[in-house]
């Protein structure tokens, strides 16, 4: 097929530069770990009816548990319309990996803090795991970011970094 | 019959819809217009409460007013008007649309209609409060999901009217390449076919049972994943008509050349084979889907840049050669030999160049780890008005100010044109005022789809007000131009007799000509067959063999 000089360069050019850009971010993924969030092995957990979610580990003990030196597991569950744990403030020493397990009970809801990479789904029946070093301390504040019915704005709690 | 009425076509300025085509292409037209107005009173509500200038009274909701403008804007507008388009552009070069194509046409718009209406009806009852991504387990009423099996089914009966027109077509005309329009008419509606494949298989198999209580659970990630299976080639079944006027309207507009008809062909055929394998992108920020499968399906998503990359130069190349034919030199002497006080040509003009900085925001979207910094946040919302709402928009916009005129036999005079120019503009500054606060305030975090709320008054959701304000300026703005087109749509209804062409490109008559493989349709639906296997068989087959028992399907509006 016939294609004109300078179309050749200006293609050669772009799928050069895409093939680059496909690169890095590979590199991102696959050596240095910047996943997107994601769920652990399966089988690692078991998958129970998303309404049982809250009676079985690890979304039976929601909160902060420290699991290592300045290393911690946050387990949250996500549910029409707000966040548990509840009552408990969560504060997190500064520095500190967390390294979050989240769920839905119920339908699709989302948990993002903003200023961060924080984003993620919490889907029913499934597991959602992301890792998060915070470092600067302050309040933060987690919010659904997706569509879970009539009360959705106000499906929100807070995290302190302290 | 299709022989002599092609013959009376080719004296092309000429040329005048069949009565009943007219009709055909005015019903849809109107219809998606009848469609964006509702739409964008919704819309400019929802702008006014998310900036606190207004509360709805009593008994309307928020997410119900997102649903029908979500609904309305993106689903039907779009669709409708695409029909409306593809069927004139069906009539303009393969000939009068045959009888039994004609009833096939009207079915689609009748089953469409029935759909449409019976959906609406839902959502104002809040009986579907579920958005127009209705993800599972919400339970929207099953009507609902019905009118929407409607929607998709009249889609279907007409595109077979289009096959079997086209078919005759080629069967009429042997060894002859059939005219460009019709060819990317029809690979739009190969990816249309292919991609909601996907939506019906969630409706049908999974929602409409668990709405009618046949079911009581259902497997929300593959739910999600037929979803977007259907809904990132959604965005480029809005797109490819929109393409269609940019490769071959927009050049008789201006009075150039199409650049190169075989390599618009290659680019049609490369989109419908990348934009169909590639719905995890939109899934990224969740579980369920193995890290490696994302990035096999975000680099299948990225090889569209090369069709992409092929339709800018073509363009440019087409407005470079033309203004040099007028005599305009330098490097960029030539943009200014456009045609910019036509409306037909500055409405898709404004919409290409709103694409530009729209793509970019795509590639950042699509971009893997980068997603999590704007997914599900204002960011993504203002995107999706560059694209659909400036780009595909503003470009129905500009083939409807002569396509109404030439499917009714009237004139577009130059006061609408004026009139159209204007209302081109008010909808690019409303959007430039909308868009960019969006996409601003979405990088500072602001979730889309959420109704008014400063958080139990958090600091940084207080900041993000002023952005908010200056959305709900933009969608006013925006509104306003809206009611510019209405108000040009009925003077076009009765603007003065007379025969308005349907501008139709041409390649140089000394062009290669066009290689036979590119019109074997069985070829490059195998192939988006093959790489939706490739991309979808292994972590499909993970989903279903480690479900869970699923989730009940629940009523949370
Ligand atoms: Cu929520």
């Amino acid at each position: 097929m016939h294609m004109h000089r300078l179309e050749k360069m200006w293609l050669t050019f772009g799928v050069a530069m895409l093939a680059v850009f496909l690169i890095v971010l590979g590199i991102g993924v696959f050596a240095n770990g910047a996943q997107p969030p994601t769920t652990h092995a399966h089988g690692g957990h078991e998958k129970p009816a998303p309404e049982l979610a809250e009676e079985t580990a690890p979304f039976d003990k929601p909160g902060l548990h420290k699991i290592g030196d300045n290393e911690y597991k946050l387990v949250m569950v996500a549910i029409a319309f707000a966040y548990k744990p509840l009552e408990d403030k969560i504060v997190i020493p500064a520095g500190a990996t967390v390294h979050f397990e989240v769920t839905s009970t119920d339908v699709v809801h989302g948990l993002q803090i903003p200023g961060t990479n924080v984003n993620m789904m919490a889907v029913p029946g499934e597991t959602t795991n992301f890792t998060f070093t915070f470092k600067k301390p302050g309040e933060y504040l987690v919010l659904c970011n997706e569509y879970c019915g009539n009360g959705h704005e106000m499906m929100w709690t807070t995290i302190t970094v302290a | 019959m299709t022989d002599t009425v092609l013959a009376k076509q080719s004296e092309a300025d000429g040329h005048r819809f069949a009565p009943q085509d007219g009709k055909l292409i005015l019903a849809h037209v109107l219809f998606a217009f009848g469609a964006l107005v509702i739409g964008a009173i919704a819309g400019l509500l929802q702008g006014l409460v998310r900036g606190g200038i207004v509360t709805l009274p009593a008994g309307i909701g928020y997410y119900q007013l997102l649903t029908a403008h979500g609904v309305l804007m993106a689903l039907i507008f779009t669709t409708y008007f695409i029909f409306g388009f593809i069927w004139a552009s069906i009539a303009r070069t393969l000939g009068d649309l045959m009888p039994q194509v004609r009833r096939m046409a009207w079915v689609g718009f009748a089953l469409m209609t029935i759909g449409t209406l019976l959906g609406t009806v839902l959502i104002l009852l809040n009986q579907a409060t579920v958005l127009y991504t209705f993800y599972a387990p919400m339970k929207a009423s099953p009507l609902f999901y019905i009118a929407l099996v409607h929607v998709v089914a009249g889609t279907w009966a007409s595109a077979a009217g289009l096959f079997v027109q086209y078919r005759y077509w080629r069967r009429k005309h042997p060894g002859q390449t059939s005219p460009l329009l019709a060819f990317m008419s029809v690979a739009t509606m190969i990816l249309w076919i292919v991609a909601t494949l996907g939506v019906a298989a969630t409706i049908l198999a999974q929602l409409l049972p668990l709405s009618l209580g046949w079911t009581e659970r259902v497997n929300v990630m593959v739910s999600r994943t037929l979803f977007w299976y259907f809904g990132h080639p959604l965005v480029y079944f809005w797109l490819l008509p929109a393409y269609m006027c940019w490769y071959v309207v927009i050049p008789k507009v201006i009075g150039g050349r199409i650049f190169s008809d075989s390599l618009a062909r290659l680019s049609f055929v490369l989109f419908v084979l990348f934009s169909i394998p590639v719905g995890f992108h939109h899934q990224l920020m969740e579980p369920g889907i193995s890290p490696l499968w994302k990035f096999v399906q975000v680099v299948l998503t990225f090889m569209v840049v090369i069709p992409s990359l092929m339709t800018a130069f073509s363009l440019f190349a087409t407005f470079e050669l033309t203004g040099r034919e007028r005599g305009r030199r330098g490097l960029f002497g030539w943009l200014k030999a456009m045609p910019y006080k036509d409306v037909r040509f500055f409405a898709p003009f404004m919409g290409m160049l709103i694409f530009i900085p729209a793509g970019a925001g795509g590639i950042v979207n699509a971009s893997n780890q980068m997603n999590g910094v704007v997914h599900n946040t204002l960011w993504v919302t203002g995107h999706f008005h560059l694209t659909v709402a400036s780009g595909v928009a503003l470009t129905f916009f500009g083939i409807a100010y002569w396509l109404i005129p030439a499917a009714t036999g009237r004139k577009l005079t130059p006061k609408l044109h004026r009139l159209g120019i204007v209302q081109t503009w008010v909808w690019a500054v409303g959007m430039l005022f909308m868009s960019g606060a969006m996409h601003s305030v979405g990088l500072l975090g602001s979730p889309r789809r959420t109704a008014y709320t400063t958080y139990g008054d958090n600091a940084e959701a207080v900041g993000w007000m002023p952005y908010h304000v200056v959305m709900a300026v933009g969608g006013t703005i925006l509104f306003v131009s809206v009611v510019l087109l209405v108000i040009n749509i009925v003077l076009l209804l009765r603007a003065p007799r007379g025969v308005e062409e349907f501008p139709l490109g041409e390649t140089a008559p000394d062009s290669p000509a066009v290689p036979v493989w590119l019109e074997r349709w069985g070829l490059w639906v195998g192939i988006v067959i093959v790489l939706v296997l490739f991309a979808y068989t292994v972590p499909f087959a993970d989903m279903i063999q480690h479900a869970g028992p699923g989730a009940k399907g629940v009523v949370t509006w």
